[in-house]
């Protein structure tokens, strides 16, 4: 049932894989081109993202289901934002310039701000020493957030140094690890979507 | 109650006053904290300021307004370094929303040093697809990019001229909070062989460690710290070290608060509690 996507994926994944390879300047050719196409794909899914958005939320006001207003918001919004860039552009003096400048950049800082009280808030509640590991996580946790910071250095000179060592002995080891594990995870992935082992791309999982 | 229960049943609006106060009053009243140049920021350094004059220096800054309090002190560091070195900047940025913050911190950076756009450097703008606009880059910059930010040709700006592909840039600098970087490492440092510097966020610079022992990276900083240590190298001082205080004691009321509920923890069970907090005092949990 699958047999042509299942194809098409070997097609492009073989081909690019040999492509990435070939110094040659008329693969280097094909290779761009299927890169132009691939830019072409990203911008559509874009389009097809705003589509979902639209829809998602377009259901919520038709249904009145509970957030509805804020669904409103969201649709106005994307209507306004986008009417107004592709009219006006986006440059410096445009009405998206300011409606970035002053809507989306704070809002977004605060947000991502917000993240300080709640981490703070949560570390105390959850970070506990119930066992051995959970003690070294916070002993090193506590350790680096000193140590990695103006003060450590103020309450001990030492600290810096004492912190890169963690970062670049334990913690490198570690790292080398689990990218190493990754790498080898993603190539085994990439493999099975090539050769149609792993098909649950195509909307099913096996 | 015992005064363990009462501390792990604290109000957590509590612990939000405790952390907007460590926030506000060193920004307010900094005390400039020492800051120490790392390694791997000097590394960064190093290799920008061994660029002979009238090098091409790219410059993909991916991030948002959400970790712009880390990138963007540490972007304009990085650019001011480049400008005073007489080197060429070419920017970019992979995120949608990122022009809105990279346009205004290259011409912030371009004032400070005395620049013209498009003479001492280029603004390229936003472009849809990490992989396949790095890869594309390999092959022909124009194809990725045939206008600029404000609509001019690629072919009539200064900057540009003789610069089509990766062999005409010196260096790249990625600027992210996002797994761009991962595939700077793998496209423009792995393949087309270009020397790579990478500033992250604090909480993903650790991810990169070993890409600078194995030479794909050839300097590395990481959050405001880094661009703190960048600003300091540089004699500046900007945004990132005046956060410094800022940050400096919030970790450590992030760190006492992490201690105090331990121990009352502990208190807590040798008095025969199970280390539950009781009902919060006063307010939602």
């Amino acid at each position: 049932m699958y047999l042509g996507p299942v194809l098409v994926t070997f097609a492009v994944g073989a081909a690019l894989i040999v492509l990435f390879f070939v110094p040659h300047h008329q693969a280097q050719a094909v290779n761009a081109e299927i890169l132009e196409w691939a830019t072409i794909v990203y911008a559509f899914a874009l389009i097809l993202g705003s589509i979902s958005l639209w829809n998602t939320h377009a259901r919520k006001v038709r249904h009145r289901i509970e957030g509805w207003p804020y669904s409103l918001v969201t649709m106005i919004t994307l209507v306004a934002v986008t009417g107004l860039g592709v009219v006006f552009g986006t440059a410096e003096g445009t009405a998206v310039y300011a409606i970035y400048q002053s809507v989306n950049s704070p809002l977004a800082s605060t947000m991502f701000a917000l993240l300080a009280f709640f981490i703070a808030s949560a570390a105390f509640r959850a970070f506990r020493a119930r066992n051995l590991e959970a003690t070294l996580l916070l002993v090193t946790a506590v350790l680096m957030m000193i140590g990695r910071v103006s003060i450590g250095e103020f309450i001990w000179p030492g600290f810096p140094a004492f912190t890169e060592w963690l970062l670049d002995v334990p913690n490198l080891a570690a790292k080398r690890a689990i990218a190493i594990g990754v790498g080898l995870g993603a190539v085994s992935t990439g493999l099975k979507i090539i050769l149609g082992i792993e098909r649950s791309y195509l909307g099913r999982s096996n | 109650m015992s005064w363990a229960q009462r501390l792990l049943s604290v109000d957590r609006r509590i612990i939000f006053v405790l952390i907007g106060l460590g926030t506000a009053i060193p920004l307010l009243m900094p005390v400039n904290l020492p800051i120490t140049v790392t390694p791997r920021v000097e590394a960064a350094y190093q290799t920008i300021d061994t660029l002979p004059e009238g090098s091409r220096v790219l410059i993909s800054m991916d991030y948002e307004p959400d970790t712009m309090a880390e990138l963007n002190p540490m972007a304009i560091a990085i650019m001011r370094h480049c400008f005073r070195k007489k080197l060429k900047v070419i920017g970019m940025t992979l995120y949608p929303a990122g022009p809105g913050l990279v346009e205004p911190a290259m011409k912030a950076a371009a004032a400070a040093e005395g620049k013209t756009r498009n003479v001492d450097y280029v603004f390229l703008g936003y472009k849809s697809g990490f992989q396949t606009v790095m890869i594309g880059m390999g092959e022909s910059i124009r194809q990725q990019y045939p206008v600029d930010f404000y609509k001019t040709p690629l072919d009539s700006i200064p900057v540009m001229r003789g610069v089509n592909s990766y062999a005409g840039i010196d260096l790249v600098v990625n600027l992210t909070a996002s797994s761009a970087a991962d595939y700077w490492i793998q496209f423009a440092a792995s393949r087309f062989k270009k020397k790579l510097v990478l500033g992250a966020t604090a909480v993903m610079a650790t991810d990169y460690y070993p890409y600078l022992s194995s030479r794909q990276l050839l300097g590395l900083i990481g959050g405001m710290k880094g661009a703190a240590e960048y600003e300091k190298r540089m004699d500046l001082f900007g945004d990132a070290r005046r956060g410094m205080d800022a940050q400096s004691l919030v970790h450590v009321i992030v760190s006492l608060l992490v201690i105090l509920g331990n121990v009352a923890l502990f208190a807590s069970r040798r008095s025969g509690g199970d280390g539950t907090p009781a009902r919060p005092l006063g307010g939602p949990r």
